[in-house]
């Protein structure tokens, strides 16, 4: 199985190869910027960070938009954090279009949040927080409780924007942080996912596992 | 909801963790890989480094700490120490760390963290605030291990560093770091309570109730330690069993 993890110059996607790599011993894991390896991949997984707009601008200076909209119309596909704020029509920071993959937009925490203490929230939102799965998904294999129920596990999430999908039905997991907001979306072949599953130890580990196993 | 994180912290030189590290069962208590990796199995939220390095021939060393650790073990890693540029601010992100903290070299030159937020974005930016109470209710910022006052009002440089694109700030009281007497909570709260990113709170952890009160009276986002954990005292999973005890949210 070839793995292919989209490289288009923001960050470092080290610790992304490594941990499917752990997860996927028998898997060929291409950190790559090349449209042929997104053709040729079984699976694509397009991690981001830093800013909504300088991502979009080194990944559409690398011609890789036709490769990786096929990709994402025909096999397994996992963003990460500003991978997955890309896959949307528009973000707020830098007033930013995204590749329209999925409707919807993305959106800057307020400032002025705070906690059930009245404690005021700060941002970025930064650290482990608790994913509440909405709907039934290969992804969150292994997460449920004994009986089934949703035991909020936790993942390590840093960032200030999240999506605001405009199809109710995308939305696979959602988490608390002075308001509920999507986490996850999944729709056919496509997931997406806000927190760091390279950085989330057993349960990060867990999913990239769960995404390798996926048959959409 | 979010929670609070604790952070082990281990200083670095010319690879290897000095200060005691005490664990049953660890071959080799001088390797980061094995000391991190038994901190992820506690249970730790992140790791930092603080690499103490004095020589310049064997600061690379750290890089390829960095990389080996990043190899295995999967929670977020913040690297700190003779962080000069932007360069070497990359060089330790490539090498996978998460964040990358910078001290005197922000106080030197403040323009560096903007320059470097905006490279490569505010999450990964860390600005290390070594203060120090110089009158009631005031502190001022140090450099050098706490031998050298910059003069900078402690509160108004959180803010400045803010306001320039840190995206976290990571605060250690020097009148309270190696005294085991806890954190100074007046201090940690006045810069939590000034700025809209999170804290770090850092500097004289001597018990778990310590861990706790820096976040229910400093109002910090995540607490840094490192004897309490090191000699095997307590583990992280103790802390955070404490913690939930009185209250507060951590992942276990």
């Amino acid at each position: 199985m070839k793995v292919v993890i989209v490289d288009y110059g923001m960050g470092n996607l080290r610790s992304v190869a490594k941990a499917v790599e752990h997860v996927a011993p028998s898997a060929q894991v291409i950190v790559s910027d090349q449209a042929r390896s997104l053709l040729e991949a079984d699976r694509v997984i397009i991690p981001g960070q830093g800013a909504m707009h300088d991502c979009m601008r080194e990944f559409m200076a690398r011609g890789l938009h036709d490769a990786l909209l096929k990709a994402a119309a025909e096999k397994p596909f996992l963003g990460i954090c500003v991978g997955m704020q890309m896959l949307f029509d528009h973000s707020e920071e830098g007033d930013t279009p995204g590749l329209g993959i999925l409707p919807g937009r993305v959106c800057r925490f307020r400032n002025d949040m705070v906690d059930a203490q009245g404690v005021p929230l700060k941002v970025p939102h930064m650290g482990w927080n608790e994913v509440i799965p909405v709907a039934p998904h290969p992804l969150w294999k292994g997460f449920d409780g004994p009986n089934g129920e949703n035991v909020g596990e936790r993942f390590y999430f840093v960032h200030s924007y999240y999506c605001h999908p405009a199809d109710a039905s995308a939305v696979a997991a959602r988490t608390h942080y002075g308001l509920p907001f999507t986490c996850a979306v999944a729709q056919a072949n496509i997931a997406a996912i806000q927190f760091h599953p390279e950085k989330s130890a057993a349960a990060g580990l867990r999913l990239l596992a769960n995404f390798i196993d996926w048959q959409p | 909801m979010l929670a609070k994180r604790i952070i082990p912290c281990l200083d670095v030189n010319a690879g290897r963790v000095v200060k005691g590290i005490n664990f049953v069962a660890l071959r080799d208590a001088g390797d980061p890989v094995e000391v991190a990796r038994r901190y992820d199995e506690q249970g730790a939220d992140e790791i930092t480094f603080l690499d103490i390095t004095a020589s310049s021939d064997d600061r690379d060393i750290i890089l390829h700490i960095v990389e080996k650790v990043a190899d295995q073990v999967f929670i977020p890693l913040t690297v700190g120490g003779g962080v000069r540029s932007v360069a070497d601010v990359r060089r330790l992100l490539n090498a996978g760390a998460d964040k990358v903290s910078m001290n005197s070299a922000a106080v030197n030159n403040p323009e560096l963290v903007a320059e470097a937020s905006g490279r490569v974005g505010n999450q990964c930016i860390v600005v290390a605030i070594d203060a120090k109470q110089t009158s009631p209710g005031k502190w001022e910022v140090f450099t050098h291990g706490g031998r050298k006052n910059t003069g900078l009002d402690a509160i108004e440089w959180a803010r400045r560093v803010e306001s320039l694109g840190a995206g976290e700030i990571l605060l250690t009281s020097m009148d309270r770091d190696g005294t085991r007497s806890g954190f100074d909570l007046t201090l940690t709260r006045a810069i939590a309570d000034a700025v809209t990113i999170p804290v770090v709170a850092s500097g004289g952890v001597g018990s778990l109730a310590h861990l706790a009160d820096g976040v229910q009276q400093g109002r910090a986002d995540a607490v840094l330690a490192a004897s309490i954990f090191h000699y095997g005292e307590y583990t992280v999973r103790d802390a955070k069993e404490f913690m939930r005890g009185r209250g507060i949210e951590v992942r276990l």
